[in-house]
């Protein structure tokens, strides 16, 4: 602890609601479940039961496919999409009225710091609902001919990392383009989506176009293969992603998947150097690493390896890790006992396997899920480390001598998600980026976001994308 | 040279040698610095926190008038604020130095005897650094002789932007012989170095010839300090220190108008250099009006209630 | 198939596959007898196995650098070139055509025409997907946002039994981005696509680029839709829904872009539009700060 030592900055969390207990969000209404059973959801830095809400059974699903397809068939797929436009303007500015709220609700539930949902994930929510309000009565314009049709009912199941920003990700574009939805959020991050739906209620949005069912795998199996949907949209895992992908074989539901990643984050001997550290620090401990793109392989050229560590240890070590609501929160808490058991398995056999592992000093606190920022280093492509997705603060440090190979290694893993570039040198960065098998290619940055610019993965990180124009293909039949 | 860090001592060999090694600094990203100073400047500085850093930031605050119409009366009533700068409350610290033009160094010195406060002058034919060396130079000895214990020159923007580097680099050697024992704080005048790049470059060149403090600005030309410049200024000491083992303080001068700000600045010193530049030795403020904020915070922070302007001196 | 000219005896041609860009037996040294629509006897094709569909899948690996890396333009020409081939066969392609589909001379002369003008079409999108199909994102900061088009790599195609003109139809797009394809000929008419291969052959198509085997569906698409080495899978002609969904899921292994057979027979002669360009392009978006 230094001189300058900050003061607790807490935000206030009485700006929040929430209630003991949510039922189902279905046709306009909070409704009591059928045949689902409640479930607890609590806050991962402190261990609290926030709140108890109901695993949506197949019936639950059922009725929430029927009502999206009611609302589809009545009023959504037919308004102009000038009216429609009009309803996703009313969700953006609703969103960005109870802003704060939000950002508080989602910090609570999800255990990422303030200074994040309420700078990065909330701002996004809004920006992304804007931007596909806008192209609801400009289909014709988006380059899949002159009247493309929208698909009709979409399954929307989304991860627990950014439950808003996915929810926004996943709802903005189908609604624009007259698709009517229901929607999952993950088991462990409920209570946002829940606010959104009384965001729905807020704008007079026509019932049954926005259903919000929660629960577990079971819910979101029995919403991905109910028969009366036309359209999966996911974002989660690899392994789920499979699933799904074969759980739709034969049928004529259209299917997004954005899954896993093991970015490599790549620094040349010519990067600037403290930025580049900057954009490590944010490809891996934002958001806890719990972000599908995080830069989890740094691959740092051998002639300024020793030079970028030592920044990047400095670095690190200022990193503040707690309190989520505390303003001044870098690192809180991960999401779940699940994933934290998962990242410590997987930095044992980081260990077992004899790379070099280095935290700074930094205190836990005694409840809740923490894990500290964590950096191995001496690890090769061999290493599981370096090759499998370990959704935490943990960074591998791998080092190359050539661009090719810093390419090969890049390049050398089943996913092909995102990837980083630091160097100064712009023919560099462009051959690189022509070269890097990776739907988003940060250079001289990382982990940048917006709704014009396209996002998804190539190969094992699933295919689809979200975002700009091209998010508009995922929900129109041309 | 004697100042140069013996590991770095045979890069000023030559204008060539010089203008490799500063070519040689990794780059600053524009928009990467600019992100990082935004993030920093989120942070939110509270109760405890707060009152440690305004006490510290006005230990750090160089009071500053530097006008054509300065009189003595003005000096000696700054430096009267300048020992305790907030009469009501003798908890208050002092500032770390009163900052005047040349002829009012004997004004300055008579009135901060005994204080503990510095008395610095601009030097160097202050703003403009355009005059002929030899002037210069009188310019700072004159100072000096006057019982100024800090000098603030300016660097030739004009040589350094067009890569005479070697110039520019002999000028403040030769302006740190001139000093004796006073302190050389070596103004880059930021504002007029259009990109980071030159910024860090700027901060070698001057921590190689000797500075014991490098400054944003003269406070004469927009832009002054910005929160990325000083970043940046605050990365070149910190990695100087770890190259050659000599520690430079930074003072960032112009435009730092409230506490807010001067906390931001303090955010930044502690997370980029640490403890070690947390003093009104390694880091300074060059300003005017910002003391009167600092004092109007400590006072809210005294008594829970906001201040009012009437109750603090101006000048 | 000309059996006969006047008096003189035919000299028959041996239809082999097309591998690497090169006509090797199946190494399983199989074959099986192709008839005509009326049951004549054309020829004995390779039945290919699940060995020849690995090599091709090799060879398109190896191919996809190169081919994805030439320019557009250069993509373009080649494919053109192609294209101004067919037109010197098309008197072959005619004769096989109607044998194969059992069309008359005026019926495959149609579908021939049209599949060397769907050939011509798609050879002129090389150059022009990036702009259609790309984008400069305005983000709201100090980036240059920019996505980009790319070929998604090794692409299997189960060719529909519209022998020329739906082979045409699958083949064409898929290549003319960059992607390199493995192809499973119509199992009932493969000729025209055997010559189609020699077509290409002859036309600057790098070795590799395309691979063709002729043989059964249902014996060889499940080790291309299993095949963790191949990124696309187009089964536009596999008329099982049974298999057409096993293959879908095998496909799932490695999370292939899947394109599933028509719901309804295609009207090969219609507007194609984008969508066959789009199923096996990834966007690709580049971000980098914009400072001093």
């Amino acid at each position: 602890m230094g001189a300058f030592d900050y003061a607790p900055a807490p935000e206030s969390r009485s700006i929040v609601d929430i209630a003991p207990s949510y039922g189902l969000f279905i046709a306009g209404e909070m409704v009591d479940p059928v045949d689902g059973a409640p479930f607890k959801t609590v806050n991962p830095a402190t261990e609290e039961v926030l709140s108890e809400v109901a695993a949506a059974g197949p019936a639950d699903v059922d009725r929430a496919v029927a009502a999206a397809r009611s609302a589809y068939d009545t009023s959504w797929a037919a308004m102009p999409g000038r009216d429609r436009a009009k309803f996703l303007y009313r969700l953006a500015r609703l969103v960005q009225e109870r802003s704060r709220e939000l950002a508080v609700l989602e910090s609570i539930d999800n255990g990422k710091p303030i200074r994040e949902s309420r700078d990065v994930d909330l701002p996004l929510v809004a920006a992304h609902l804007f931007h596909y309000a806008g192209w609801a009565d400009k289909l014709g314009h988006a380059g899949l001919g002159p009247d493309p049709r929208p698909l009709g009912v979409a399954a929307q199941v989304i991860p627990w990392n950014f439950p808003l920003l996915m929810l926004a990700w996943k709802i903005a574009p189908a609604l624009a383009t007259g698709n009517t939805v229901v929607l999952k959020p993950a088991e462990t991050t409920p209570l946002t989506a829940l606010a959104f739906a009384d965001i729905c209620r807020q704008a007079d949005l026509p019932p049954g176009v926005v259903n919000i069912v929660t629960g577990a795998g079971d819910t979101g199996r029995a919403l991905v293969e109910h028969a009366g949907v036309d359209k999966v949209a996911f974002t989660g895992s690899t392994e789920v992603g499979r699933q799904i992908a074969r759980s739709v074989a034969g049928t004529r539901k259209r299917v997004t998947l954005e899954l896993g990643g093991k970015a490599a984050n790549i620094v040349f001997d010519d990067a600037p150097l403290d930025q580049a550290v900057e954009g490590i620090v944010n490809g891996i401990f934002f958001n806890q690493g719990h972000v599908c793109c995080a830069g989890s392989r740094l691959l740092v050229q051998e002639s300024v390896a020793d030079d970028l560590l030592e920044r990047l240890k400095r670095r690190l070590a200022t990193l503040r890790l707690g309190d989520p609501l505390d303003k001044n929160t870098d690192i809180g808490a991960i999401n779940s006992p699940e994933q934290l058991a998962r990242i410590r398995e997987l930095s044992a056999v980081g260990e077992q396997e004899g790379a070099e592992r280095w935290s700074p000093a930094c205190d836990l606190p005694d409840r809740g899920f923490w894990f500290p920022p964590t950096v191995f280093t001496g690890v090769t492509q061999a290493h599981r480390i370096a090759r499998e997705e370990i959704f935490g603060p943990v960074l591998s440090v791998l080092t190359f001598r050539t661009p090719a190979e810093a390419l090969e290694k890049a390049n050398n893993t089943p996913y092909g998600l995102s990837a980083g570039v630091w160097t100064e040198k712009g023919s560099r960065i462009l051959w690189m980026a022509q070269r890097l098998r990776a739907g988003v290619v940060w250079a001289n940055t990382f982990n940048r976001f917006d709704p014009a610019s396209p996002f998804g993965g190539y190969k094992e990180s699933g295919y689809g994308r979200e975002g700009g124009r091209h998010g508009l293909e995922a929900y129109l039949h041309a | 040279m004697t100042t140069t860090a013996e590991p770095l001592a045979d890069v000023a060999a030559s204008g060539a040698t010089l203008r490799r090694f500063l070519h040689g600094l990794p780059g600053v990203d524009q928009v990467g610095a600019e992100a990082r100073a935004a993030g920093l400047a989120t942070r939110s500085i509270k109760t405890t926190a707060k009152a440690f850093a305004l006490d510290l930031a006005v230990r750090m605050v160089d009071l500053t008038t530097l006008e054509g119409q300065d009189t003595p009366g003005k000096v000696r009533a700054l430096s009267a604020k300048g020992r305790q700068p907030d009469p009501t409350d003798p908890s208050c610290p002092p500032v770390a130095a009163i900052c005047v033009y040349g002829d009012l160094v004997p004004v300055a010195v008579e009135a901060l005897r005994g204080s503990g406060v510095h008395t610095a002058a601009v030097a160097t034919a202050f703003p403009s650094g355009r005059a002929p060396l030899d002037v210069k130079l009188a310019d700072v000895r004159a100072s000096v002789d006057a019982g100024a214990d800090e000098i603030d020159m300016v660097i030739d923007r004009g040589a350094f932007l067009a890569g005479r580097y070697l110039d520019v680099h002999d000028e403040i050697v030769a302006t740190r012989a001139a000093c004796g024992d006073a302190h050389l704080k070596v103004i880059l005048e930021t504002g007029e170095l259009a990109t980071y790049d030159n910024v860090r470059r700027a901060s070698w060149l001057a921590m190689l010839a000797g500075a014991d403090f490098i400054k944003t600005s003269t406070g004469k030309v927009s832009p002054a300090a910005t929160l990325p410049v000083t970043l940046v200024m605050l990365e070149a000491v910190r990695d100087f220190r770890a190259a050659t083992g000599r520690q430079v303080g930074v003072k960032a001068a112009g435009g730092i108008r409230n506490a807010k700000d001067a906390v931001r600045y303090l955010v930044v010193v502690n997370e980029t250099c640490g403890d070690d530049w947390l003093s009104p030795d390694w880091f300074r403020f060059g300003a005017s009006s910002l003391l009167n904020d600092l004092l109007m915070q400590r006072q809210k922070l005294a008594t829970g209630r906001y201040a009012g302007p009437d109750y603090f001196t101006v000048d | 198939m000309p059996e006969a000219d006047g008096d003189r005896l035919a000299v028959r041609k041996t239809y082999k596959l097309y591998l690497a860009g090169a006509f090797p037996r199946s190494e399983s040294g199989r074959t099986y007898e192709v008839a005509a629509a009326d049951g004549r006897f054309l020829a004995n094709a390779a039945l290919a196995s699940r060995k020849d569909a690995r090599d091709a899948v090799v060879a398109a690996r190896k191919a996809v650098a190169g081919w994805s890396g030439a320019t557009a333009y250069n993509r373009g020409q080649v494919l053109y070139r192609v294209a101004e081939m067919l037109e010197g066969r098309r008197a072959q392609f005619v004769a096989e055509v109607a044998d194969g589909e059992g069309l008359s001379p005026a019926e495959a002369g149609d579908a021939v025409d049209a599949a060397i003008d769907r050939w011509v079409w798609y050879a002129g999108w090389s150059d022009k997907l990036a702009q259609v199909l790309g984008s400069s994102n305005p983000v709201a900061g100090p980036y240059f946002d920019f996505s980009v088009p790319e070929p998604t790599g090794v692409v299997a195609v189960v060719a529909p039994a519209s022998s020329l003109l739906g082979l045409v139809s699958v083949v064409a797009p898929v290549i003319v981005s960059g992607n390199a394809a493995v192809v499973v000929a119509s199992e009932r008419a493969p000729l025209p696509a055997i010559t189609l291969a020699e077509v290409l052959a002859t036309s600057d198509l790098p070795g590799g680029v395309v691979n063709l085997l002729t043989g059964r569906a249902a014996e060889i698409a499940p080790w291309l839709a299993s095949h963790m080495d191949v990124n696309a899978l187009d089964l536009t002609g596999v008329d099982d829904p049974e298999l057409a969904a096993d293959l879908e899921r095998a496909a799932a292994d490695n999370l292939k872009r899947v394109v599933r057979p028509p719901a309804a027979a295609p009207d090969w002669t219609a507007d194609p539009g984008l969508d066959r360009l789009r199923a096996f392009l990834e966007i690709k978006t580049v971000w980098h700060p914009v400072g001093v």
